[in-house]
């Protein structure tokens, strides 16, 4: 089996986590900025991070023979603060252009409040003067339906943005119809707890059908499972998917949208 | 997959999680004190499973759901709780 983790967040894993993974046939992660479970206190703060994300992490990732690329951005976590938020997106042009740099992202809503709105729209110009990718995270549990409503407005009111350039993640059932109906990929992350079951998400593929959609881990330092596309994978073949079909969700999927971006190369 | 083939793969799974739901409400009930707007999400929610409608895993989401379309002032705090209290 080969696979890519489009959604990790590499730098709260130990090096255990990479040779489980590369073990597991796991090609290459994607890594897109979020929340360290506090707040940081200044723009240096992100400054670090992005040099981690750019430069260390892609480093420690190939020592088990894994690509790493990764998604820049203040987590919307972190977005009732504007001001400070304005800081962080202005030195995000310093590190666009490196080479493992997809795109802008997660960007999105966790409490779906006027600042979070304000600052999603920031990263979404950003993203369309710099002719990014954009990963969107919507937010938790009772939050998710509204936030992904209004996600999908502000990506529809900036006429510049391709909906096929977005991907909308961390959809469940009651969201999917509506990201894929506006044209973008939709992204499941598979959670013990919260948000997607190998299962469920093997549902969405069967009923919404499998052309824009990924799956994807979202491990970090929270409750997680980094190697939970393969055992989705899994899943899917105990349904009867064959090799081809399940390698075209876990390998093939990812790669047709991150190859959006010239930089992404496998 | 037919039917059969569901119930041989998903039965047992979701036989046990029907217990432990069952379990989890008589805990509840021998608790002391009151309980909060969760416990009356998850009943309510749970009245989609009972009612044949299809799309149930859906219903229930949109049932735990905020169902309000404009944003709020300000974030209260960073978390979620798995319901919605209606104002
Ligand atoms: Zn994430």
């Amino acid at each position: 089996m080969r696979y890519i983790e489009p959604h990790a967040h590499m730098v709260s894993r130990t090096t255990d986590d990479y040779i489980k993974m590369a073990t597991a046939g796991c090609a290459c992660v994607s890594e897109p900025a979020f929340w360290a479970g506090f707040d940081r206190s200044s723009v240096d703060g992100f400054h670090d991070y992005f040099c981690q994300l750019t430069d260390y992490e892609p480093k420690r990732a190939a020592k088990f023979g894994l690509a790493h690329y990764s998604w820049l951005c203040i987590n919307p976590k972190e977005s009732e603060d504007v001001e400070l938020a304005k800081e962080v997106i202005g030195i995000i042009p310093k590190f666009i252009d490196r080479p493992n740099v997809l795109g802008i992202g997660e960007i999105g809503l966790n409490k779906n409040s006027r600042n979070e709105l304000k600052v999603l729209e920031m990263h979404v110009d950003l993203a369309a003067r710099t002719n990014e990718l954009i990963l969107v995270h919507t937010p938790h549990l009772e939050d998710k339906l509204k936030g992904t409503r209004l996600i999908l407005d502000v990506l529809k009111a900036d006429s510049r943005i391709k909906p096929e350039r977005c991907i909308i993640d961390h959809v469940e059932e009651h969201t999917v119809q509506m990201v894929l109906d506006r044209g973008h990929w939709a992204g499941m992350t598979l959670y013990p707890e919260s948000k997607c079951t190998g299962a469920r998400a093997a549902d969405i593929l069967e009923t919404y059908g499998h052309e824009r959609l990924w799956m994807n881990s979202a491990c970090d330092w929270g409750v997680s499972v980094p190697l939970a596309v393969p055992y989705a994978a899994l899943e899917m073949r105990k349904r009867g998917w064959t090799a081809e079909k399940v390698d075209s969700v876990i390998y093939g999927n990812p790669i047709r949208f991150m190859s959006q971006s010239p930089k992404f190369k496998l | 997959m037919t039917r059969q083939q569901v119930l041989d793969l998903y039965f047992m799974e979701n036989r046990a999680k029907l217990i432990d739901i069952a379990a989890f409400l008589d805990r509840v009930d021998r608790a002391e004190g009151e309980a909060d707007f969760r416990l009356a999400g998850f009943k309510e929610a749970m009245k989609c499973l009972g009612d044949g409608a299809p799309q149930r895993a859906k219903n229930v989401l949109l049932s735990l759901s905020d169902p309000s379309i404009e944003p709020i002032d300000k974030a209260p705090g960073k978390g979620a709780v798995g319901a919605y209290l209606a104002k």
